[in-house]
């Protein structure tokens, strides 16, 4: 006669989530350890995408490290270019002119609601929602569409340059731009009525992946992570920078810390953005788009190549491309508010033309750290919900 | 607001080795033996609740110290922002901050990736970006560009 055992035994196992699997954005692996289907710790495991950035950095000059920085999150180029070039500015000590700000401003917000709108994407179609994926990539399509028209290229654009941006605003931009504002409510509204109120959509998130305040804190959680939880903290807001104290825009904060503020949040940020690109479009001072101190912009091609030919012309763009421009000794850290956190970059210079240390704080990175805390408890099936709410890139999170 | 700074000097005396200012941004540097307390002091007297960001620096072979791990604190409450640098020689420890600021682990981790600088007390000090076989560590000044061949 056989027994059988009158309590089963509690047992764990290990199950590995990724490197390739669709909901984790990428190359990110996640070792589950689990309880039948309860998440006991899921560890992340990263580095798929390294690509040595800040060692790559150290051997080019500051302009031609500007490339480098939009591959990092390659959702929001211009936002990443900003921050670095906002970084040199202060090591440089120069300000860049009025219309440049501007200009900046605009970009910034218009990457920060091209971002928000693939996160929304990915994230609702992760839990179920496609339609939403279909919507979200349309209106995306709209800013890649005006990122192309100022850049010549979708992605990668390196358009901000040390200094100013590198050519002024093309015809019908503002157009075009205004255009797409005019119509970006109704298209979030529409996003809002598929999801909002949704018993579905609020089953998925509501409660799942919750972040206390103080463990935002500790453990370095920035942006909508941050404001999910309730903290009210926006770098533009409380170290200002390119103009932003001269805007007019709400920082929109959650209350509970989980997976539907978060939601919320995010989709308040873009119709803030809206508003603070509506109010750049407005007063777009005209001037140059580049500061004239410090030699560090390019001259006129007309000048080096053309029929009337500069030799001062000539030997400052040879300079700047053999040699680059030499910052003065010091180190400075300087820090935006990307749109996935707080994007900073700490700049050691020993006075070459070649950064002696380049330091990137990733906001992905930072955030996916709390994965396990956002996980604990819940079952496997909200790990899509949970990965998506973390809004990660890859590319932000490997450097 | 300026003499925050002060207070935090007076209340580490003996232990801040050097001080300096650039574009409005103050760095302390202070004596490797006094973490993690001092540390622990700037979060819990001082206000400085949030850890930024900490990472490595490369002084280059022959300098004394070789490295640093810089720290970039913030006061949430005040904005106050403060970059501390400690020095560390090849083969010197560091005393883990994860106990204070949770967020340093990983950090910690990525200055152990590359640079090979060890962290005492860390709960989980493992590469954070490469594999484990990784020879070397990318970061450290010596280590060309591209890469060693690894196919010898």
């Amino acid at each position: 006669m056989r027994v059988v055992a009158e309590t089963a035994e509690r047992k764990t196992f290990t199950l590995n989530m990724g490197p390739q699997h669709p909901s984790t954005h990428g190359v990110l692996r996640v070792v589950l350890t689990l309880e039948g289907e309860t998440i006991v710790d899921a560890q992340p495991v990263i580095g798929y995408l390294h690509r040595g950035t800040e060692k790559l950095a150290e051997t080019k000059t500051y302009q031609q490290v500007i490339p480098l920085i939009d591959r990092l999150d390659y959702l929001a180029c211009p936002a990443y270019n900003f921050a670095y070039c906002l970084a040199v500015e202060k090591l440089l000590g120069i300000e860049v002119p009025p219309r440049a700000k501007c200009i900046r401003v605009i970009l910034a917000e218009l990457a920060r609601i091209a971002s928000h709108l693939i996160w929304l994407g990915s994230h609702a179609m992760d839990i179920g929602a496609v339609t939403v994926f279909l919507y979200t990539f349309r209106e995306r399509e709209i800013t890649y569409e005006l990122l192309e028209m100022v850049a010549g290229v979708r992605m990668h654009q390196s358009y901000i340059v040390v200094g100013g941006v590198r050519w002024d605003l093309p015809d019908g931009f503002v157009e075009k731009l205004r255009a797409f504002l005019d119509i970006l409510p109704s298209k979030i509204q529409e996003y809002e009525d598929l999801l909002t109120k949704n018993k579905i959509w609020k089953l998925r998130t509501v409660g799942v992946g919750v972040l206390s305040k103080e463990d935002a804190i500790a453990y370095g959680a920035t942006g909508p992570m941050l404001r999910g939880s309730g903290v009210k903290w926006d770098i533009r807001k409380v170290y200002p920078y390119s103009g932003y104290e001269e805007y007019d825009f709400e920082i929109p904060i959650g209350e509970h810390g989980d997976t539907y503020d978060r939601y919320l949040v995010r989709m308040e940020e873009m119709r803030q953005s809206r508003r603070i690109i509506l109010q750049a479009l407005d007063k777009l001072p005209e001037g140059p788009i580049h500061a004239l101190e410090g030699k560090l912009f390019f001259p006129d091609p007309e000048k080096v190549r053309g029929e009337h030919r500069d030799m001062a012309a000539l030997i400052h763009q040879f300079k700047l491309v053999v040699e680059g421009f030499h910052p003065p000794k010091g180190e400075i850290y300087q820090s935006i508010e990307a749109p996935k956190g707080e994007l900073g970059f700490y700049i050691v210079s020993d006075g070459s033309p070649k950064p002696y240390r380049l330091r990137i704080r990733l906001p992905s990175l930072m955030n996916l750290q709390t994965l396990p805390i956002l996980s604990r408890g819940h079952k496997v099936a909200d790990m899509a919900a949970i990965i998506g709410t973390l809004d990660i890139v890859l590319g932000d999170v490997d450097k | 607001m300026g003499d925050w700074l002060d207070e935090v000097k007076g209340r580490l005396e003996g232990v801040v080795l050097d001080e300096s200012e650039f574009r409005d941004e103050k760095t302390l540097v202070l004596d490797r033996s006094s973490l993690p307390n001092s540390l622990e002091v700037l979060k819990e007297e001082f206000g400085f609740n949030s850890l930024v960001d900490l990472c490595g620096l490369d002084m280059g072979e022959g300098q004394t110290p070789r490295f640093y791990v810089v720290y970039h604190l913030r006061n949430m409450n005040t904005k106050a922002q403060l970059r501390i640098k400690v020095g560390v020689n090849e083969g010197e420890k560091v005393p883990t901050a994860c106990g204070i600021w949770a967020g340093a682990n990983w950090m910690e981790r990525e200055v152990y990736d590359m640079f090979g600088i060890e962290f005492d007390g860390h709960p989980c000090l493992t590469r954070l970006y490469l594999p484990e076989d990784f020879p070397g560590h990318p970061l450290r000044k010596e280590y060309p560009t591209e890469g060693y061949d690894f196919e010898e």
